[in-house]
């Protein structure tokens, strides 16, 4: 059994770090998003699937909408990053990994206390999150 | 008065939106006006927009997460096909999470003690239902409506009957609670009040998030209408704690399925990303609404959109035709 908590009214000091790195990649994920889709419809920059063939085709079920637009799956989309609709991926993106950047700093906190059931949960975890960012599971099937 | 006059009337003009806006989206494809479109482009974004803007409004007036109305109710009346609508769905919830975490974190609401174990859980199973949400659509998409469908009815009714307590007595923690050390104290800023708690039913509690995550994973939806009973009725946490740490843990939960759906290329950021600004400035403004607008009638007006979009979900994947 691990070392009890302290019922301590204050959140750990991980915790507020864990929130300021929240506040400052949730904002910077939400403003990224409202900078790349401004690029993307006024056309700053050209798309790599026309808007027109989306709204043609968002019907469709994602294999065949994936194969008709030659949309890459997994991280095949860092290569279109040149492409406006592409681009809006990196906000998008950022708020996917924000939890495990933020995770990080809690192995670190409970490493620090030997809280080692915690300190397991949280490496489970991260190892979770990065299986299903890796794309090993979601892609292929086409 | 003047004030409580034009709020009154603003919170109608929103009610409205959310209930026109998708007749007016499915007018549209019933029209043939989604392939091929004789709408000007922008207006689809502008129309997603406004409707996720009202949508974020009545989610918070309705103590509903934005991910559980937004998917039935884009899959039902909008034109898009449900694989992009649940990628959409579970960024829409994801987002949302990410942006209330910092402040319940800071203010000792959420608790990491709690989340942390139950967050493992769901956010394993959430990949496992991601995964089977996306192979029964390549199947048969109408399998994914009907059973979307019937999860939507299913959580209305929840809603409706769902008599969740305040503080519930936890007597004594169970062994597993204890080993894990779950238990916590916050100061109740609204009554200057210290809420201690600790959980029951731990182990029990833990499993039930097995199905959640596949559920949350499987639809794209967020799971706060089933993380906030678990939490509260069956492990014994104060409400607002559960509340709190239900939005926090969505942040966790959500990410691994989202991750499964945009590898899979289901996240279209032309409907995307209107969606998610449109909810999250909805639910700024629903936030600052809050005190003066009547949740009971609003809850009472999700329930049923829910249940009208639940029905339109098993009536699209049946076929039948009754419904729109």
């Amino acid at each position: 059994m691990t070392d009890q908590p302290t019922q301590s009214l204050k959140p750990m000091n991980e915790q507020i770090t864990y929130a300021n790195l929240l506040f400052i990649g949730a904002w910077a994920g939400i403003l990224l998003m409202l900078i790349t889709y401004f690029i993307y419809v006024t056309g700053l920059i050209s798309p790599h699937v026309d808007i027109a063939v989306i709204i043609q085709n968002w019907d469709k079920g994602v294999d065949e909408y994936l194969q008709i637009t030659g949309t890459p799956q997994g991280w095949g989309w860092l290569r279109l990053l040149n492409k406006a609709d592409f681009l809006n991926f990196i906000g998008v993106v950022l708020l996917a990994v924000l939890t495990i950047i933020c995770y990080l700093c809690l192995v670190a906190g409970y490493k620090k206390r030997n809280d080692r059931i915690y300190l397991f949960i949280c490496l489970f975890e991260i190892a979770v999150l990065v299986i299903a960012a890796s794309g090993i599971l979601g892609t292929g099937g086409h | 008065m003047f004030l409580k006059f034009r709020m009154k009337w603003f919170c109608s003009v929103i009610l409205l939106l959310v209930f026109f806006l998708p007749l007016f989206a499915a007018a549209a494809e019933g029209a043939g006006i989604s392939a091929g479109s004789t709408w000007p482009w922008w207006l689809w974004p502008i129309l997603l927009f406004v409707f996720c803007f009202a949508l974020g409004i009545v989610a918070v007036l309705a103590g509903v997460g934005g991910g559980v109305l937004y998917v039935p109710l884009v899959s039902g009346f909008f034109p898009f096909h449900i694989d992009f609508v649940r990628g959409a769905g579970l960024m829409v919830a994801l987002a949302g999470a990410l942006a209330a975490g910092p402040g319940l974190l800071r203010r000792n609401l959420a608790s990491l003690r709690l989340a942390l174990p139950v967050a493992l859980i769901a956010s394993t199973f959430s990949i496992v239902g991601a995964m089977l949400g996306l192979y029964l659509s390549k199947v048969n998409p109408d399998i994914i409506q009907v059973c979307l469908g019937v999860t939507i009815v299913g959580i209305a009714v929840l809603i409706f009957f769902s008599k969740n307590t305040e503080k519930p007595v936890v007597t004594c923690q169970d062994a597993f609670g204890l080993a894990l050390g779950i238990s916590g104290s916050c100061l109740d800023e609204a009554t200057k009040e210290q809420i201690h708690w600790k959980t029951h039913r731990t182990l029990l509690g833990l499993f039930m998030f097995v199905f959640i995550g596949i559920l949350a994973g499987m639809f794209g939806l967020g799971a706060g209408w089933a993380n906030v009973p678990v939490l509260n009725l069956l492990l014994g946490v104060p409400l607002k704690i559960s509340v709190a740490t239900s939005k926090f843990l969505l942040s966790i939960t959500d990410t691994s399925a989202a991750w499964i759906y945009m590898n899979k290329g289901c996240v279209i950021p032309f409907i995307a990303v209107p969606s998610i600004i449109g909810l999250m400035f909805g639910s700024f403004v629903g936030v600052r609404l809050l005190s003066i607008a009547k949740p009971k009638f609003i809850r009472l007006m999700v329930i049923f959109v829910l249940l009208f979009a639940g029905l339109k979900a098993i009536d699209k994947g049946l076929g039948i035709g009754i419904i729109g």
